[in-house]
């Protein structure tokens, strides 16, 4: 058995934690949560994760960066918006969770073959490359860039399923004019 | 704008070419035919906006700028680009520092967005513009008998509900009983799929739609009725194995809404897509009494 300190100390704590989030969300009214715990008891995920949707606001409130970044929680939200319609306070919950994500991603505090963030960095690669996204493609680099490859060939029949009923062409699908989108996005970085 | 322009997304094009099927035809029913909006790229989804929501925002721009080219407010079937361009725009024309530095970008890239395209659901210029009235009257074959659970997931009423409430909205049972439908109780009919975690934690997407099929079973619903493809994706084939892992029999078939409404109203339904159904619609056709052949 090991004996570990549970509680943290100040200094640990990360104070810039909260204005971050606020910034890079949009919700400027974080401090408005009373801890009523609606969204948790609303969130179709929360039997699942490791710290309800009210515990993470609750940590981005009080600078615990590393755990709110490292749960498991952010991957679960599937944005279904049920906290943010109901939170009494009004607060953007939804929104916070994306921005966790995103912090998450440019931290890189995630196990490098977890799903979820693979299947999101792979869908936004598709998009930049070829403006449209094909199932197809997408599920086939989910499975292999986060090494499922059994579930994947566990998944063959259901695949040649849907590509009898037409519904997985294997086409890549793309848009006409490739260059005005390159020019976007390149547009955006250089304002950003 | 004058009219609209249909935004199919890439579902539509995919997985979910049944709900293109049946929706454009339906439209050409109500005599609001519907055009597609030339080189569209995709919304971005949920995706997007995990990884990088500057970008995400000014790929949505892309879309709203071609419509505001062609003229028209754009019509987007899939609930998730739905979702996504809404939020788009309103981020787009909200003037802060970060929506005009996008813009500008938008400018620069030769598709220059003035913030004058709203974005609609099929779902809401029919109940809203054409109206309960307007659909009776397109009805040639009722669906008589048919009992319905009306499943509108989330993405669709929340959180922008211009139209209707986010936890329990009507304005589907209220098409589906103009189609001559019932539409039952369906308590769960916000209540999330689980989205594309079905595809990434098999474990959480099969209880969430286990949920779903099973108090539409309850409430003896004939068939779910979706608005958004991967709500009917994840209803659809999580089916076999869920049944598998609960021991309990909740197959039943998922069709997309204008998949019903084109039925009534007359239209083949050969070019409905009914024959994409992974799961077998013969007891819709036994209750419809349309015959077994499809």
């Amino acid at each position: 058995m090991v004996i570990q300190r549970k509680v943290k100390y100040e200094e640990e704590l990360d104070p810039n934690f909260l204005a971050e989030i606020k910034h890079l969300s949009g919700a400027e009214n974080i401090d408005a949560c009373i801890q009523c715990g609606t969204c948790s008891s609303s969130c179709p995920m929360s039997v699942y994760m490791d710290h309800p949707p009210r515990k993470i606001i609750a940590m981005i409130k009080n600078g615990f960066k590393d755990e709110a970044l490292r749960s498991f929680t952010i991957w679960l939200c599937s944005s279904c918006y049920t906290c943010q319609v109901r939170c009494p306070a009004e607060i953007k919950i939804t929104d916070v969770m994306y921005a966790l994500k995103r912090q998450a991603i440019e931290a890189k505090v995630f196990p490098s073959r977890f799903a979820i963030p693979v299947l999101d960095r792979e869908m936004t690669r598709l998009i930049a490359k070829h403006g449209r996204s094909s199932e197809l493609w997408l599920i086939l680099r989910l499975y292999l860039k986060s090494r499922h490859i059994v579930p994947m060939i566990k998944m063959a029949p259901l695949g040649l399923k849907l590509m009898r009923t037409g519904r997985m062409p294997l086409r890549q699908e793309s848009i006409k004019n490739k260059k005005q989108l390159k020019a976007l996005l390149s547009a955006v970085k250089e304002e950003a | 704008m004058s009219g609209y322009i249909y935004y199919p997304g890439c579902s539509l094009k995919g997985n979910s070419r049944s709900y293109e099927e049946s929706i454009l035809p339906v439209f050409r029913e109500v005599g609001l035919p519907l055009e597609e909006l030339d080189d569209w790229n995709c919304c971005g989804a949920t995706a997007y906006f995990s990884v990088d929501d500057t970008m995400a925002a000014a790929v949505c721009g892309r879309n709203l700028s071609l419509a505001e080219k062609a003229g028209k407010d754009i019509i987007a079937p899939c609930a998730g680009c739905f979702l996504t361009l809404k939020k788009s725009n309103s981020f787009l024309t909200s003037r802060q520092p970060k929506s005009e530095r996008i813009l500008k970008a938008l400018k620069n890239a030769g598709c220059e967005y003035g913030g004058s395209v709203k974005v609609k659901h099929p779902l809401e210029i029919l109940v809203k513009d054409v109206g309960q009235a307007g659909i009776k009257a397109k009805v040639k074959r009722p669906l008589a008998g048919l009992k319905v659970a009306c499943y509108y997931g989330c993405q669709l009423v929340r959180p922008y509900t211009d139209f209707d409430d986010p936890d329990y909205p009507t304005t589907l049972d209220t098409l589906m009983e103009a189609a001559g439908a019932s539409a039952v109780d369906y308590g769960a009919k916000t209540r999330c799929c689980g989205g594309s975690l079905t595809g990434t934690i098999e474990e959480v997407g099969l209880r969430l739609n286990y949920i779903l099929l099973k108090e539409a079973k309850r409430k003896r619903a004939d068939c779910v009725v979706t608005i958004c493809p991967l709500c009917q994706f994840n209803l659809e084939i999580t089916q076999r194995k869920m049944t598998k892992k609960y021991k309990d029999d909740v197959r039943l078939p998922v069709l997309y809404f204008s998949q019903l409404l084109g039925l009534a109203m007359g239209v083949d339904k050969k070019v409905l897509g009914l024959s994409r159904s992974i799961v077998p619609l013969d007891s819709l056709w036994a209750k419809l009494g349309n015959g077994g052949a499809r």
